[in-house]
């Protein structure tokens, strides 16, 4: 392992991050913002949502905008350089054994992620306005929650990043990302699902599912919520999978 | 084993799809030599390199850059090679400078050893005005010219250089292989390839000829000229080929061969040209045909290609 080649690498994409600092964030929290403002300000205001709704849909935005934020900053550079403009074939030349070079997309994917949950959370706050009740009491528990989600959103990234097509982008929205957001109980509880018996037990593959869940256990543990060992086990497990699995396109990528 | 063989591709073969890149290629590389790979298109020069520089798992044989088993000690060969693609992937979300200074540190250069360097590359391939522009707006020509900064960055000892002068105008393929001669003579070894014999025989101390992933020669390209027999190649095209028309201008004097390529076609070496032309139409007149073409070619590696494989480089 060539420390200083990994961290040559690293503070190469946090240079070019912080060039394009503004598109990414408007890229990948401008939406989660929209929703934010229609549902927890618009409907609330309106009358057509309880006020609790606020405190139960931060945690949940607080969660797509991490995953997705990250995995968006770990898999669009790995389609184009890998696809398109072949730029990676540099840093597959450095001095280092090429897997370092995944697992540092990785972690670089989990500053931007960590990044990104750090943004959302006061802006998410200000288009609220009042009435956001958050627990403190769990602080630690967030900070290791925070740690496994930016780590699965960012071996997300590594895998879609060395599986998809530079053609599929639009494809991967919508077919890996889009229902990921819907059925990931970001909007509402799991517990919500009550009444869907098949769709609560399906959602369970959905490793968004564990992130939303567990802010909510962490920062509104009044709400329903997964128990912890689930939710700890939960996340554990699409880290090892999507790590494993990424890693593993990544060496087909990188070698011909 | 001192700096004894720089790059050694012993009996690397690569098998993609039942596709066979490269059979049974052996060649070996000195130390402070330009080496150059001659082939048409799809001969295997891009997979040879691709295997030397860690890119491409060899199926079977093996591959060595100075010490080191390419595939068993990847990360070794890397320290002492630089490369320059056949198609520039430079870092499109950094500038012209940022590509040579992050590319310096991916190498362990201190800071400010990576500026001075960087500095100095800029300079001596006429990019210092663009340094800070992030390269959307780059040409081809000064693309390749970086790409071959950025392989000096870190000083390798083995320069690879893939398709080196493609796309580039007269100007920078002379700016390139002044710098290319330079870096030579500097110690260090260069491994390019191209399917341009001119600048094979211009640039290079020794050439192998591959077609279809086989060695076909390798020598100087003065001895590899010299291979040829006859030296001149005189292509005839005739309405027809009968066999006692190649026989008689094979016993044409000054012909060391005569051979029947296509229909119609003939292949005369030579070792004059022009001078046998009148010898040619009598012997044509003799056989009752016409002549539709007449082609001379002076000694060249283009001929030895032609005369090994039937086809021309450029096909």
């Amino acid at each position: 392992m060539n420390f200083k080649t990994f961290f040559a690498m690293l503070s190469r994409d946090a240079h070019v991050a912080r060039r394009n600092f503004g598109p990414l964030l408007a890229q990948t929290l401008l939406q989660p913002m929209m929703f934010v403002f229609i549902f927890g300000r618009v409907m609330v205001t309106s009358g057509y949502m309880p006020p609790q709704y606020k405190s139960l849909l931060l945690p949940g935005i607080i969660a797509i905008s991490m995953v997705i934020s990250g995995a968006w900053a770990v898999a669009m550079p790995l389609i184009s350089e890998f696809q398109f403009t072949k730029e990676i074939e540099d840093r597959l030349l450095a001095p280092m054994e090429m897997d370092w070079l995944a697992v540092e997309k990785v972690v670089a994917g989990m500053i931007q992620a960590l990044v990104a949950g750090l943004v959302v959370i006061p802006i998410a706050w200000l288009v609220m306005g009042s009435g956001v009740v958050l627990s403190s009491d769990h602080i630690v528990l967030f900070i290791v929650l925070a740690l496994l989600v930016s780590l699965l959103a960012s071996v997300i990234g590594l895998t879609l990043g060395c599986s998809v097509g530079p053609q599929h982008i639009g494809l991967m929205f919508s077919l890996a990302l889009a229902p990921m957001i819907f059925f990931g109980c970001t909007y509402y509880p799991w517990q919500a699902l009550q009444k869907f018996p098949v769709l609560k037990r399906m959602v369970l593959i959905n490793p968004l599912v564990y992130a939303s869940e567990g802010f909510r256990s962490a920062l509104v543990p009044e709400f329903p919520h997964l128990p912890l060992n689930w939710l700890l086990v939960g996340l554990g497990l699409f880290n090892v999978v999507f790590f494993s699995l990424g890693i593993r396109q990544f060496r087909k990528k990188a070698l011909t | 084993m001192a700096f004894g063989a720089a790059a050694r591709g012993a009996k690397s073969a690569k098998t993609t799809y039942e596709v066979v890149a490269l059979d049974d290629l052996t060649l070996e590389v000195r130390a402070g030599e330009i080496f150059g790979l001659l082939g048409p298109n799809g001969a295997g020069k891009s997979t040879t390199v691709g295997i030397l520089t860690t890119r491409v798992k060899p199926t079977h044989g093996h591959a060595w850059v100075g010490d080191f088993n390419v595939w068993e000690r990847r990360v070794d060969v890397k320290r002492l090679i630089g490369v320059v693609p056949q198609r520039p992937n430079l870092d499109f979300a950094l500038t012209a400078r940022e590509v040579l200074t992050f590319h310096g540190a991916y190498f362990g250069l201190p800071s400010a050893e990576r500026q001075r360097r960087a500095d100095a590359l800029l300079d001596r391939f006429k990019l210092r005005d663009r340094a800070n522009q992030l390269l959307h707006g780059f040409s081809g020509g000064m693309m390749q010219r970086l790409s071959i900064a950025r392989a000096m960055m870190h000083d390798p000892a083995v320069l690879f250089l893939d398709e080196p002068s493609a796309g580039l105008d007269p100007q920078t393929r002379l700016l390139l292989a002044e710098i290319v001669r330079e870096y030579n003579e500097a110690g260090k070894t260069i491994l390019l390839t191209t399917h341009n014999m001119e600048e094979a025989d211009a640039l290079c101390h020794r050439v192998a000829i591959v077609d279809h992933g086989k060695l076909i020669a390798v020598g100087t390209p003065l001895e590899l000229k010299r291979s040829i027999p006859g030296g001149f190649l005189v292509r005839l095209h005739f309405s027809a080929a009968p066999a006692s028309l190649v026989e008689s201008l094979g016993a044409l004097p000054g012909v060391t061969e005569a051979r029947t390529s296509s229909d119609g076609q003939v292949d005369l070496y030579a070792d004059r040209g022009g001078a046998l032309i009148p010898a040619i139409v009598s012997a044509a007149t003799a056989a009752g045909v016409t002549i539709h073409d007449v082609h001379i070619s002076e000694p060249s590696l283009e001929n030895l290609f032609l005369r090994h494989t039937g086809r021309s480089l450029r096909e």
